[in-house]
């Protein structure tokens, strides 16, 4: 029982930090859904772009993490809004299909110049994943450390964003309902902006910790994660940001949970992502608007 | 790699012939009913290993095998149709992917059902070549003979598989032609318009949506066996959602709305993509093959962006019933 309880502990601590890099890049994923109307493809992408931002600066040019983690989220961000000025902005307007293939191409592209400039090959961050401390109930790797902190600090500081100033009124307004805000004196235009730079910038987040959780990882990372993040935004109700919050530290908890072996023996740790294509599915059948959205006609 | 290889271009000839097919159910559900299925590939999937689980695990003989690979494909739809189709698009689009995605997984992690990452040689466990394509290379090999002395010049055996796909290409081009004139295919387009206003006249819109996108399954499953009898072997990496977006470029390059272009659109394709192959001059031959993989798949990337900045309506396309506003 006692072994147990440490594996429940230390399965709380996974999920919690999976689940907040869900909900970190969820929240970005879910606004841009509401106020641009794409699904964007290539936000693995974005945050495969983070992680290899953070591997330079962090082995090549010898940065400690928390630096690395930061010239990552600013690298994204700008890329993001870089992609937004050049490519989508001008050609918006074709309808949710098409502008979610040209982020398809965005992906593709991205993907494949992150594999040529920095190889196929398996890397990882210069911290010691050997140094594992002990908190007496988890044990926790310097990447999950930095992760929690991460979690602890960004988390909160974005529900006070989103919730407190203006401008995270003015983006939840948007993707509540554009044409509404524009009426209330909203400067879509500048919020649209602005909410790729916060898209950007979490993506990046989201990418170095699940480098830094991982300890390995390839240019496939974001790819990988990209319909976790997805079902994460459905989860939440597409365009709400507080739904998708909570909807990826419920995810992220949930898949970590159902392998504990206390629980009849526990899930196989393979079949995680399987659990959530399950809770997608579930939630579609029974509650469409999401966990936390308003019924209304869809 | 030899330009002039006949047989080189013989496998692309089939390839395109494939992909054709797979890019007629993406025209079923996207260009006719409007419904985003961006994990078309997993319908390929499905059916590709049941089939080969069928033949490899039980002996069950090759037409019936093939039917139960499309039977699966057709419950993945559902699967996934019951639960997006009365919702807004957005639904269907994300179902998609994640089920897309999910196929591939669990083909990855399911080593005693699937064979694992290895794929479907390992079908029958460690230390055994599974094969599952025996009856349909002797098909070939038999047709190729009548044809070898009907035309008194030998027929290789891609050459043969070539002319089939094509011809089962040129016939449902056929088939989809008249049902797009028919009744049903008109509520379809209805649908893709308005759907409030096709409800008002009494049609049940989520019944049309999801015949549509059992529809595309089935065309795509019926890609999905051609192809894997056609490679032999196959994994699950052969299923990244990649392909699904090769059919939607397939679907631009010929022209959104039009039927007729989507062979043209898929040889298009073909040369383009098995051309980039070719990229081994001067100054690309310093890149080495293996940046060269993914440098190809950039060009991918970029032609996708182009096409849908410059020409969405593609090289053949009707711009009067372009409709990509959705």
């Amino acid at each position: 029982m006692e072994g147990s309880l440490h594996e429940l502990a230390q399965l709380i601590l996974n999920g919690v930090i999976t689940g907040t890099i869900l909900a970190l890049t969820g929240v970005g994923a879910t606004l841009v859904f509401g106020i641009h109307r794409i699904a964007n493809f290539a936000h693995g992408e974005y945050l495969t772009f983070g992680a290899y931002m953070g591997l330079i600066l962090n082995t090549g040019l010898g940065q400690n993490l928390a630096v690395s983690a930061l010239g990552a989220v600013v690298g994204t961000a700008l890329l993001a809004l870089a992609v937004h000025l050049l490519v989508l902005k001008p050609l918006r307007g074709r309808g949710l299909v098409a502008m979610s293939l040209i982020t398809v191409g965005i992906g593709l592209m991205l993907r494949n110049a992150v594999f040529m400039v920095a190889g196929p090959q398996i890397r990882q961050y210069a911290i010691d994943q050997s140094a594992v401390s002990d908190l007496g109930i988890a044990r926790i790797s310097p990447g999950q450390l930095v992760a929690i902190v991460i979690t602890v600090v960004v988390a909160p500081a974005m529900a006070l964003f989103l919730g407190r100033t203006p401008l995270g009124k003015s983006m939840r307004a948007v993707a509540d309902n554009r044409d509404l805000a524009a009426v209330a004196g909203i400067d879509v235009e500048r919020v649209g902006a602005y909410v790729w730079l916060l898209a950007g910038g979490l993506a990046g987040l989201g990418g170095t910790m699940f480098a830094a959780v991982q300890g390995a990882f390839d240019p496939n990372l974001g790819f990988e994660v990209l319909f976790l993040i997805f079902t994460t935004v459905v989860l939440g109700g597409i365009g709400s940001a507080y739904g998708a919050l909570v909807a990826g530290l419920v995810l992220g908890l949930v898949m970590e949970l159902s392998t504990w072996s206390g629980l009849a023996g526990g899930l196989e740790a393979r079949f995680k992502p399987v659990l959530a294509f399950v809770a997608l599915i579930g939630l579609l059948l029974y509650r469409p608007q999401g966990l936390f959205g308003r019924a209304r006609i869809l | 790699m030899d330009f002039l290889n006949p047989a080189f271009w013989t496998f692309v000839a089939v390839v395109a012939g494939i992909y054709a097919i797979l890019s007629l159910g993406l025209y079923v559900q996207f260009s006719l009913a409007g419904l985003p299925n961006f994990g078309h590939v997993a319908f390929m999937a499905v059916a590709a290993y049941t089939m080969a689980i069928l033949v490899v695990r039980y002996a069950v003989p090759m037409p019936l095998a093939a039917g139960a690979g499309i039977v699966g494909a057709v419950l993945l739809a559902l699967i996934l149709g019951i639960p997006t189709l009365r919702l807004r698009a957005d639904y269907l689009a994300i179902a998609t992917v994640a089920g897309g995605e999910i196929i591939r997984y669990l083909a990855m992690n399911l080593p005693d059902l699937t064979g694992g990452p290895i794929g479907s040689i390992g079908l029958l466990g460690p230390g055994q070549i599974a094969m599952y394509n025996g009856d349909w290379l002797a098909f070939l090999d038999r047709i190729g003979a009548n044809l070898s002395t009907l035309v008194g010049v030998r027929v290789s055996r891609d050459a043969v598989a070539a002319i089939l796909v094509w011809l089962l290409a040129g016939l449902l081009v056929l088939v989809l032609w008249r049902c797009e004139r028919s009744p049903w295919g008109r509520v379809l387009k209805g649908i893709r318009e308005d759907e409030a206003a096709v409800t008002a006249v009494g049609k049940n819109v989520f019944a049309f949506k999801l015949q549509a996108l059992m529809l595309g399954a089935v065309l795509a499953a019926v890609a999905g066996l051609l192809l894997a009898w056609q490679i032999g072997v196959f994994s699950p990496e052969d299923y990244q959602p990649t392909l699904t977006f090769y059919a939607y470029l397939i679907l631009i390059l010929g022209g959104m709305n039009r039927l007729l272009a989507i062979p043209v659109g898929a040889i298009a394709f073909s040369l383009l993509y098995s051309g980039t192959r070719l990229l081994n001059f001067f100054p690309l031959s310093l890149i080495d093959s293996g940046s060269r993989a993914f440098l190809r798949l950039f060009l991918v990337g970029f032609l996708l962006v182009l096409l849908m900045a410059v020409r969405p309506q593609g090289m053949l396309g009707n711009r009067r019933e372009l409709l990509l506003e959705r």
